[in-house]
């Protein structure tokens, strides 16, 4: 079976072309090309398949919020073709067992790829490292490895953790929180915390863990990959870093592209997230700095929640949003709509450069022929309002309930096959 | 449209002056050899206490039942809530039993906030962990009114651990809107990042600021506060940041020392300030049931505009 995606814009840029996807690959670029079945594409955007670096899928353990199955799914409705399980799983992903039994369910499901992440130490507990190595070795071929959820706050355990991976070209992807500073935190610290009388999560509890590590990272040549930043002060830190040299990446969630602390003013928990939702200052500075390279992809964070674990107190509700399906659509609003990211720097966002961070084969690769068939159709024009209803994650919790967002996907496709279209499943 | 006392925010300044002016009229019944009105009569209010306070229990049940509703006592200890049952189950199940006012006193900021979110009848928020306790900013304005005979242009100076405070913050929004003058004292470890924005001047030196006070509130400092490093000790608060005799003496004559107890004599205020002239203590609980009364019977029977609401 052959797809003609007929009248496309490779990268938003030139002009319209045919695309042929046959036997897992771009067989045909061209005009007047032909399929066994046709997409007319005419003013959409062709991007290589999304590939996000920080996805939640909950099984094992949390089955009730989501599955490999359900996550992968709503992965595939979003525009991906791969996702990295974050591994603070029940039981934790710090062993091959577990890795390779998330990723045996990845390709079960068929619905995109799954690359699982490895925890950094056992049980998440920041005390001894786990098996790295072995994770790298498995059937799931680690390369990410993160306490995500928990810091690796130990300076000397993430000094090893980043001398070890370099064995195998890891890379570990700190979720920077000091966790002295943060005792209790609910929500960023400033105005509207005091206001709301809950507890701050202070920027520089995220600052300091990031200077501590690209500092470690230079000092033993390692390789660190910062996740969601969300503060002025951490792109200013990764800026540095960078300029310096040093292997340090970084990542931002939509969320922290288009949301901010006042959102949390009602205390309703769906807005509760960790790192939490900042400043409009914070905000700006996250987006110069994926607009300027500083952040070099966008990660999702997509966190699903049960609805009892959100419908409940501040206090009491679980952190996290989802957010595979509004992603692109929220950086579209965010960074192309206004000007700052090219479709083409879309693509290096959201594909090609977490695809290079995850030492990913077959992801993030060159619309061209002969290439992987992993690509997502967009339509730049299209609006739609996200109504929390009619997502395809098992969970609801998402922040943009009731915003209109432009682009709508209209087909994504893993090795030439489709896995979502016109917005649902294939 | 619902209609609920979530935040000190919520009301305008009609608002607050006519709570104030009806919590006149309820203390003149206070003083009756009868102490009750029929108005509520019929009503049910329930007091949904998640966090022990016997004292703000005590003076919202007397308010109620002054107004003759029925009053029912909802702990959360020993209740299904310590079985794991949610506050949205607890809401659902009081909103069953057809409840005309929740009164709600819990340790998470903003419960008040969800529970109206939740219920049909008003909510009256009695304190929400370290966030707002609107009832006890309104009886503050009363008491200073009472002694002081407007609020208008008073300086008030509130003295403590305004970081964990909910007394603080809606004596805060309160008083701006009542058009008083607030400063907060209190060493820098204990003020919340992000109180440049309150509508307050800040302070770190108690003795510069007590001689102009036309009002010191004194807060309870909690002793646990020391372990977390907040300061080295209480000697040392107390010798900074203490109401003693010798700083009580640098107050004008018609100052007085307010403190929303309970209180911690010998650290945040000497044994003699507190049952001096100058204090209002024993005023404040006896003001407290007369203004929670003008706040039920606005809320539950009194004139439509009387209290702020939340749009739902």
């Amino acid at each position: 079976m052959s797809w003609l995606l007929k009248d496309v814009l490779l990268y938003g840029e030139g002009s319209p072309t045919d695309v042929v996807l046959r036997d897992g690959v771009i067989a045909e670029i061209g005009t007047g090309l032909s399929g066994d079945e046709t997409i007319d594409g005419a003013g959409c955007v062709l991007l290589p398949g999304l590939v996000d670096l920080h996805t939640h899928l909950r099984e094992p353990g949390r089955e009730d919020a989501e599955t490999v199955e359900t996550g992968t799914r709503a992965a595939a409705v979003g525009g991906f073709t791969a996702v990295h399980a974050m591994a603070n799983t029940n039981p934790v992903a710090d062993t091959a067992g577990v890795v390779e039994q998330v990723w045996r369910l990845g390709q079960e499901a068929g619905h995109c790829d799954v690359f699982p992440v490895g925890a950094v130490t056992v049980g998440l507990e920041g005390k001894e490292m786990a098996e790295l190595g072995t994770m790298a070795d498995s059937a799931a071929r680690v390369r990410v490895f993160s306490d995500d959820g928990k810091c690796v706050s130990d300076a000397s355990l993430m000094r090893r953790a980043l001398e070890y991976v370099k064995a195998f070209d890891g890379v570990i992807a700190q979720h920077a929180q000091e966790p002295r500073l943060t005792d209790g935190a609910q929500m960023n610290e400033g105005i509207n915390s005091s206001l709301l009388g809950l507890t701050g999560w202070p920027a520089v509890a995220e600052e300091a863990i990031i200077a501590r590590d690209c500092l470690l990272t230079a000092h033993v040549g390692g390789r660190l990959h910062v996740c969601h930043v969300s503060t002025a002060g951490s792109v200013e830190l990764i800026r540095w870093a960078k300029s310096k040299g040093w292997d340090v990446t970084a990542e931002v969630t939509p969320h922290h592209l288009l949301l901010t602390d006042d959102a949390c003013c009602g205390y309703d928990p769906t807005f509760k997230v960790n790192p939490p939702l900042r400043t409009q200052a914070d905000v700006d500075a996250v987006r110069e700095g994926l607009a300027d390279g500083t952040i070099d992809a966008v990660a999702t964070d997509h966190a699903p929640h049960a609805l009892e674990d959100k419908e409940t107190e501040w206090g009491a509700a679980a952190m996290g949003m989802i957010g595979l399906e509004t992603a692109l659509s929220v950086v579209a609003q965010t960074m192309v709509e206004p000007g700052r990211l090219t479709w083409r720097q879309v693509a290096e966002r959201m594909s090609e450069a977490p695809a290079r961070i995850g030492r990913l084969d077959g992801h993030g690769r060159p619309l061209a022929v002969g290439e992987p068939a992993n690509v997502v159709l967009v339509d730049p024009t299209a609006r739609w309002v996200v109504d929390p209803a009619q997502t395809t994650s098992r969970s609801r919790n998402t922040p943009f309930a009731g915003h209109e967002l432009p682009v709508r996907i209209r087909a994504t496709f893993l090795r030439g096959t489709p896995t979502a279209v016109e917005g649902k499943p294939a | 449209m619902k209609r609920h006392l979530l935040s000190a925010a919520d009301l305008s300044l009609d608002d607050a002056t006519l709570i104030l002016d009806t919590a006149l009229e309820m203390a003149a019944v206070s003083d009756r050899t009868v102490k009750k009105l029929p108005t509520l009569r019929g009503r049910t209010v329930v007091n949904l206490f998640f966090e022990d306070s016997t004292r703000t229990k005590t003076s919202f049940e007397l308010a109620a039942k002054r107004l003759s509703a029925d009053v029912i006592n909802f702990a959360a200890k020993g209740s299904s809530v310590s079985k794991g049952e949610t506050l949205k189950d607890t809401a659902l199940t009081l909103e069953a039993m057809g409840t005309d006012a929740v009164v709600i006193r819990h340790s998470w900021s903003g419960a008040p906030v969800n529970l109206a979110r939740i219920i049909r009848g008003s909510v009256v928020n009695a304190g929400d962990g370290t966030h707002e306790h609107p009832t006890q900013a309104l009886l503050d304005a009363y008491t200073m009114r009472q002694r002081l005979g407007r609020i208008e242009g008073l300086k008030v100076t509130i003295v403590g651990d305004i970081l964990h405070s909910r007394v603080a913050r809606s004596n805060v929004l309160l008083l701006k809107t009542l058009g008083a003058d607030v400063t907060l004292v209190a060493p820098p470890t204990l003020l919340p990042t992000g109180v440049d924005a309150w509508p307050a001047e800040v302070s770190y030196d108690l003795d510069s600021v007590l001689p102009k006070s036309d009002v010191v509130m004194m807060l309870r400092v909690q002793r646990e506060r020391m372990g977390a490093a907040y300061f080295p000790s209480v000697r040392e608060y107390s010798r900074r940041y203490g109401l003693d005799v010798d700083r009580a003496a640098q107050l004008q004559d018609h100052t007085i020392v307010m403190h929303p107890g309970p209180m911690v004599r010998g650290m945040e205020i000497a044994s003699e300030v507190a049952d001096g002239l100058r204090s209002t203590i024993q005023d404040q609980v006896t003001n407290g049931v007369a203004v929670r009364m003008a706040v039920l019977y606005l809320l539950l029977g009194g004139s439509e505009s009387a209290i702020g609401s939340v749009e739902q």
